[in-house]
């Protein structure tokens, strides 16, 4: 038959219901953010391709050939439409989370919140056009 | 994770968050789709190499390789613990994300530094 319950004198065992491993299917808002800490995810794969290609250029031109031609495989570029994906879906909640991470006051008022949400999209459209105009040829 | 260190692992995932946002996306369709794809001319080996042998942009590259991967260490330790439940494994996974982002860091860092 059933075991006495194993009770201690400081540490009840609390009734806890079990969650299940998919809990955040069951809403729309709980599925954003679990998308939204997915994208690290993509983040690093990234950061990892920047890094063997900063490699494949420090160990010279056939190591670079070798690194342009797995890029150029199907498996890499299906991965990169993927993690672009990812990679904008976390630029956007980024910017429009800055104003309440960031709350900026000028002369004792508040800056609303699509000005500082603004001012980062204007950052990211600057910085993106400064990047494709170096890497850019001609 | 110790007191003090909290902060400090919260500024590197919000640094690095704020890097990943503004640059990724241009860096990741240019290197990943538009030059592999033949959409754009891709750059030469030998701009790319004199571009990497100016010290800002071996600053610009090691700063693009190493916060995105705190902020990556930091959000994924917390995805595994809500997500997954692993909230049992703390040390284990935090020492394995922060890690990984530290030996990635220390590989930029290390072929910045030599690269000729």
């Amino acid at each position: 038959m059933s075991a006495e319950p194993h009770y201690t004198l400081y540490h009840p065992r609390w009734y806890r219901r079990r969650v299940s491993v998919w809990w955040w299917l069951q809403n729309r808002s709980y599925a954003g953010f679990v998308l939204r800490e997915i994208t690290s995810v993509f983040v690093a794969f990234f950061a990892v391709v920047y890094l063997w290609q900063l490699r494949a250029l420090a160990q010279g031109p056939e190591a670079y050939a070798h690194f342009l031609a797995r890029l150029k495989t199907p498996g890499f570029l299906a991965l990169n439409g993927v993690a672009f994906l990812f990679v904008l879906f976390h630029a956007v909640t980024w910017f429009n989370l800055a104003p309440k991470a960031m709350v900026v006051r000028l002369s004792g008022k508040r800056v609303p919140d699509w000005i500082i949400a603004g001012l980062n999209y204007v950052a990211w459209l600057a910085l993106s056009g400064a990047v494709a105009w170096i890497l850019l040829p001609g | 994770m110790p007191r003090p260190v909290t902060p400090f692992l919260w500024f590197l995932f919000s640094a690095g968050g704020t890097v990943a946002a503004l640059l990724f996306p241009i860096h990741l369709l240019l290197t990943g789709l538009a030059f592999p794809l033949g959409w754009l001319p891709a750059p030469s080996y030998e701009f790319l190499r004199a571009l990497v042998q100016h010290p800002l942009t071996r600053l610009y590259l090691f700063v693009f390789i190493s916060l995105p991967l705190f902020h990556w260490a930091h959000r994924f330790r917390y995805t595994l613990y809500d997500g997954l439940q692993l909230k049992h494994l703390t040390e284990l996974i935090a020492v394995l994300c922060y890690g990984a982002a530290l030996v990635g860091s220390a590989m930029a860092a290390y072929t910045l530094w030599n690269f000729a």
